[in-house]
């Protein structure tokens, strides 16, 4: 009898198995997957294309390294630049743009730096910087770490030669988040992280707006000419799902609190 | 504080109400460990008891290193891993990366030092005490060591126990060579990691009470079947 | 020098005279640094058709009956037959009430006595024996010496060191005398008792101390 239990149990461990036909892997930033937005897109691939697909989420750096090494089957990212250096090197085949969020300020309610006055960005990273206001930075080479070097270049600062305020903690947006709320610090996030995060503790948003903020996301298929096992008719039939009015509809009403987080902007493909 | 209660609340809900997703990873975490284990014990133990009875020059080199090895940490083993199999490395062709097998692979790896480090210590032992009358009988090589496991099962129990217990417990490897794919390669401690990243802190403490409720399950059950096997006889 | 394959031959000797070094050598599980030990067969087939005990039981951990069927699981002997005649010599050395008992908790007269059996059980045509009486009382080591003689009487030879004198006349029909590491002297054991060639030896059977 005992035989027989333990037997059942250990088949039952094993009897594990995925059911969709066609299955592809996509590596996808923190931000996009903390914004809940994955767990919209993904079923509804399912019922639609019967795909599954496969998502790593990693920080933007680690994306672009994954594609060209041929590891995953397409990229979902936000840094364009580092896309199109990806595309000019010959690792992607071409980027879509599908939509966009925004970036946002966060920091301690009691707003040191006074950053809930100023107009735009790079003024708010002046007044943290002469404040020596707490700083969390992602310092992971992702999208948004990218975006936050920029800005500190167009205010002519360099966070090389920052002190001990300016923290980098090479994490992804949740993790840093957390160390935010735990320093009481100010920190670069996209709206739907912050929207999405379950311990704001004493921080609260406090700037956001400036054009400059804005966040495109792309979509990258690998370039089978590199990998030729990489599943170019999958990504295919992802990137049209993506850029359909089906993907815009679930897109632009996807909401936390009652706050869109995305803009659908794809454009038909010409 | 409020956290951990919110924790164990959460844990009780998520089991009584057998919720799929942590069935899922549940599984999949026995699934992965005790495939590991299972792999791990094939070759950690034979190789224990083929140096506990060779008498081989570099013998004792062989024995520091493998004691030498159970330091390793393990994210490195991961790191190590995951190079070789992607699709840039030697091992690519067999898309084996983000898989559970790569997941399987990398604990075979952290934990056969483990367990052969302390069943050699058992089996060496146990050898002391047979050499003699063995040598004398003119058993042949294989013999004394099917003779030795055998014997020596009680202990060996405990070796596997303690590698079921590192291997479970192992978050760093299985992150970067598993890649924590939903519905594909995540397990409990990869799901542990995410949650606290997203700042779930009660949802990744419950997570953990079911990790330690599920580890002390297997051992009891390692051990009740050991023992009623024989019964007094150890 | 020779040895008889049959009959009882008792090595003795002071202690650190090099009995069990003797013993090893002859059973071929100590290492010869010169001159041969010649069988009247080949060393492969000698080394199956011998047994040793030793002065303190090797016992496995397992029971008294599974201890018995070890030298023939060994040799790929399995199933009925091998467990008939693990029984049958469990009953010879009077163990047939604990078979199913662990080993290990044997009283250490009756450890020497499963010894014994399993060393019997391969119908060895030599068993050598290490002084194996020398940590029992007065009664085991009569059961012994009974078992000894019997499985002698069927035609085993035996070869045994002991320190017992009673012991060596009672049982010796060789006798060899071991002094510092040389055979000092060895012969028929009634000759050897009664009237030793050698002072040494004279003066050990005396119960001087000879180094």
């Amino acid at each position: 009898m005992k035989r027989v239990t333990m037997l059942t149990v250990i088949g039952l461990i094993w009897a594990t198995g995925s059911l969709a036909s066609d299955v592809m892997r996509m590596a996808v930033t923190t931000s996009f997957h903390n914004s809940g937005l994955a767990e919209v897109l993904l079923p509804e691939l399912r019922k639609d294309l019967d795909l599954e697909v496969q998502l790593l989420v990693v920080g933007t750096g680690q994306a672009l390294k994954l594609g060209e090494a041929g590891d995953v089957d397409a990229i979902l990212v936000h840094s364009k630049t580092a896309e199109e250096a990806f595309v000019e090197s010959g690792y992607g085949t071409h980027r879509r743009q599908i939509m966009y969020n925004d970036f946002v300020f966060i920091g301690p309610s009691t707003d040191p730096a006074g950053l809930s006055d100023m107009e735009t960005a790079v003024q708010s990273l002046q007044n943290i910087a002469e404040a020596e206001a707490t700083f969390v930075s992602r310092g992971d080479d992702s999208g948004t770490h990218k975006k936050e070097l920029s800005l500190w270049e167009d205010a002519n600062l360099d966070p090389g030669s920052f002190d001990r305020w300016y923290n980098a903690v090479g994490a992804g947006m949740g993790a840093a988040l957390n160390t935010a709320s735990a320093m009481d610090a100010y920190i670069l996030s996209d709206r739907a992280s912050w929207l999405n995060f379950g311990n704001k503790g004493d921080l609260a948003l406090l700037f956001s707006g400036d054009p400059v903020l804005f966040n495109q996301y792309a979509f990258l298929p690998v370039n089978p000419a590199r990998h030729d096992h990489v599943k170019a008719d999958l990504t295919d039939k992802l990137e049209d799902w993506l850029t359909s009015d089906r993907a815009k509809e679930l897109i632009d009403s996807h909401t936390i609190d009652g706050e869109t987080l995305f803009v659908f902007n794809a454009q038909p493909a010409d | 504080m409020v956290e951990l209660w919110d924790g164990l609340a959460q844990a009780f809900w998520l089991v009584v109400t057998a919720d799929s997703e942590l069935v899922e990873i549940a599984l999949r975490s026995l699934q992965v460990t005790l495939t590991a284990l299972l792999v791990a014990c094939l070759i950690a133990m034979p190789l224990a008891a083929l140096l506990a009875v060779s008498r081989f020059r570099l013998r004792r080199v062989v024995i520091a290193t493998l004691n030498a090895l159970m330091g390793l940490p393990p994210v490195v083993v991961g790191l190590i891993v995951y190079v070789i199999l992607s699709r840039s490395g030697p091992l690519g062709v067999l898309a084996l990366l983000f898989t559970p097998t790569a997941m399987i692979i990398a604990q075979v790896i952290i934990v056969v030092p483990l367990i052969a480090s302390i069943a050699h210590q058992s089996l060496r032992d146990l050898w002391q005490e047979y050499h003699d009358l063995l040598i004398s009988m003119n058993v042949t090589q294989t013999q004394k060591m099917q003779t030795l496991l055998w014997d020596a099962r009680r202990a060996l129990l405990t070796a596997t126990l303690a590698g079921f217990g590192r291997a479970i417990g192992e978050v760093g490897a299985i992150m970067i060579v598993g890649g924590n794919i939903d519905n594909a390669t995540r397990v409990l401690t990869t799901a542990i990691a995410l949650e606290t990243g997203k700042g779930e802190f009660a949802l990744a403490l419950a997570l953990g009470f079911v990790l330690i409720a599920l580890t002390l399950l297997v051992n009891l059950c390692i051990h009740w079947l050991g023992k009623t096997e024989r019964e007094g006889r150890w | 020098m020779t040895l008889d394959g049959r009959g009882v031959c008792v090595i003795i000797g002071p202690n650190g005279s090099g009995k069990t070094s003797f013993l090893r050598l002859l059973h071929g599980t100590a290492r010869l640094h010169s001159g041969s030990i010649l069988w009247s067969c080949s060393t492969e087939e000698a080394r199956r058709r011998q047994s040793f005990v030793f002065q303190h039981p090797v016992m496995l951990r397992r029971s008294v009956l599974e201890n018995l069927l070890y030298p023939m699981l060994i040799r790929g002997f399995r199933g009925k037959a091998a467990q008939a005649q693990a029984e049958a010599w469990a009953e010879r050395t009077g163990l047939q009430d604990t078979l199913q008992r662990p080993a290990s908790v044997l009283s250490g007269g009756e450890q020497q006595k499963l010894a014994i059996a399993r060393a019997l059980v391969t119908k060895p045509d030599v068993v050598f024996l290490d002084e194996p009486c020398a940590s029992l009382d007065g009664r085991a080591t009569r059961e012994i010496e009974t078992i000894l003689t019997e499985i002698k009487a069927q035609g085993t030879g035996l070869v045994l060191s002991t320190h017992d004198m009673g012991q060596a006349r009672r049982l010796a029909e060789t006798a060899v005398f071991l002094l510092r590491g040389r055979v000092h002297e060895t012969g028929n054991a009634a000759a050897f008792f009664n009237r030793p060639k050698t002072k040494a030896a004279q003066a050990f059977l005396n119960g001087d101390i000879v180094e």
